[in-house]
């Protein structure tokens, strides 16, 4: 017992000086942002959907690169948590969302600092595992039987585009079940518990080898938009428009064209 | 553990033990810090929907799967656990400290890392998986694999719990049973077990409280689909996306549910 209290007591401080050095490095990385007014040294956040992480960490340094003395903080997370976020207070200057419908809810409460600007699209594939065990090469094969198909759930961005596919293809799923996420479609293929995902191009593009992806015809009547926007009281608003035509011009449109994005 | 505490005061317990006072207002910020969180979330309770929130289908159903799988788990737990406890804590064996931190895994691990774990496990291309394929068993996305992810996640709680009060409760009985000629079958049955009644219950209330609030594990393991897998934590999470107030209204429901169970079964060792 003596043994076994004195590791929890050790285990307990280990995790609370994990905690307060978190602390303490966000502190420091929050005091940094408030003191950025100066000409040297400006921090831009941009806060963007979890599938632009790739597309996006890559323009941030080129903006960087242009843009000498600016730093671009990213923070990518799913909508809700950034939508989330958001309305709580987060410093955001820039949001880039996954869906308009997402966007939509900032634009609700006047969170926005003038109208949103799609800046790419995306259309769902079907990923199979490497193999593809299933042998599944139309959209018509996923409704078969003993079929195991992942999507993302109504509610989150990938979802939303869905149903208007099954519309344009006259076909309904039965999955077996519904993700919060598009990577937990994508880790359930890649793993290979699934027969088949609905995912993004882009997913497809960024998972390599792990997956094969068979394109849908009528996906491109099922088109998701990504708006972009300038967070309304943001104290980098010009420098905030800047990264957003930086994002909807020739630099921003080759690097997201490159991921697999359509130009908006 | 009540033994050690006869000699703090006298056995009637009329009179108060000598707590320092600053311990109990550090305690009381403890409190605090821990019941304001769940003040704050209570105040943004939209009560004019409270009441078609929480008994819309998908939220039933989510509740429903909650506590059918958490008592599942809380069965296994017992059926499995209570036998680690008594290993650990009755005999001795090489490389026991060594099963212990394994037992006690769980209890480090992100539930996302459990999650993949038991996927790489029980999943269809897992450890285990294509014997179950070949049985026609399969696990992933059904709501065998939540029991399994709570039964994870939730077994450390109960092995602690027995194993501690097995430790406090000393083998003097068990010894002077099996003198008298008891088989080490009677042995469990008639002085182990009543003695470690108490934290076998405790033991079973932190396992069925911790399966309820599984999560992650279940996220990435068993997947999300209504009445079969989604438990009222990943309803909570999906509702997040769409409706804010429905989210807050179901975790409010979990909350209740939780302290329900606790308050009315849990009894720490020590107080009658």
């Amino acid at each position: 017992m003596t043994r076994l209290w004195s590791v929890r007591v050790a285990v307990g401080l280990a995790a609370a000086s994990v905690v307060l050095a978190g602390c303490a490095g966000t502190a420091g990385a929050s005091s940094g942002a408030t003191g950025a007014s100066t000409e040297q040294g400006e921090t831009l956040t941009v806060f963007a959907a979890a599938s632009l992480t790739e597309t996006f960490t890559e323009l941030a340094d080129r903006f960087e690169a242009v843009h000498p003395g600016v730093t671009v903080a990213l923070n990518f997370g799913g909508s809700a948590d950034l939508v989330t976020q958001i309305r709580e207070g987060a410093p955001a200057d820039v949001f880039a969302a996954a869906d308009a419908r997402t966007m939509a809810k900032l634009s609700g409460d006047g969170l926005l600092d003038g109208v949103p600007v799609v800046f790419a699209t995306n259309t769902l594939m079907i990923a199979v595992p490497a193999d593809n065990p299933a042998g599944i090469d139309s959209f018509a094969d996923l409704a078969a039987p003993n079929v195991d198909v992942v999507v993302c759930a109504p509610q989150v961005p990938c979802g939303t585009a869905l149903p208007a596919l099954e519309a344009a293809a006259g076909v309904r799923l039965a999955p077996v079940s519904e993700e919060n996420a598009v990577t937990g479609v994508l880790g359930k293929v890649t793993s290979g518990d699934a027969d088949a995902g609905l995912v993004y191009v882009t997913d497809v593009t960024s998972a390599g080898d792990a997956v094969l992806g068979i394109p849908v015809p009528e996906a491109d009547q099922a088109v998701n938009e990504y708006p972009i926007a300038v967070v309304a009281g943001s104290e980098q608003a010009l420098l905030g428009a800047a990264f957003t035509r930086f994002v909807t011009g020739a630099t921003g449109q080759t690097v997201l064209g490159a991921a697999g994005f359509g130009a908006p | 553990m009540s033994r050690s505490d006869s000699h703090t005061g006298p056995h009637d317990g009329r009179v108060t033990l000598g707590v320092p006072r600053w311990t109990l207002l550090v305690a009381a910020l403890g409190v605090l810090f821990i019941m304001l969180p769940i003040v704050g979330m209570t105040l943004r309770v939209d009560w004019s929907r409270f009441g078609a929130l929480v008994t819309s289908e998908a939220a039933v159903a989510a509740l429903l799967l909650s506590l059918r799988t958490a008592m599942m788990s809380t069965v296994l737990c017992l059926l499995f656990g209570v036998p680690m406890a008594l290993g650990l804590a009755r005999s001795r064996f090489p490389g026991q400290r060594l099963v212990r931190a394994v037992v006690l895994l769980p209890l480090v691990l992100p539930p996302v890392v459990g999650g993949i774990a038991l996927l790489s496990t029980f999943g269809r291309r897992g450890l285990l998986g294509e014997t179950f394929e070949v049985l026609g068993i399969q696990i992933a996305f059904s709501t065998t694999a939540v029991v399994l992810a709570q039964t994870f996640v939730a077994l450390p709680f109960l092995v602690l719990s027995v194993e501690a009060t097995l430790r406090a409760s000393g083998a003097r009985f068990e010894a002077v049973a099996a003198t008298l000629g008891a088989t080490p079958g009677t042995v469990f049955r008639r002085v182990t077990l009543p003695l470690v009644l108490p934290g076998l219950l405790s033991g079973a209330v932190l396992a069925f409280a911790r399966a309820l609030g599984e999560f992650g594990a279940t996220l990435t393991f068993a997947g999300s689909l209504q009445g079969v897998t989604r438990t009222l934590p990943l309803e909570i999470y999906l509702q997040r996306e769409t409706d804010a107030d429905a989210a807050v209204a179901l975790a409010l429901l979990l909350v209740a549910v939780a302290l329900i169970v606790m308050v009315a079964t849990h009894r720490p060792r020590g107080l009658s």
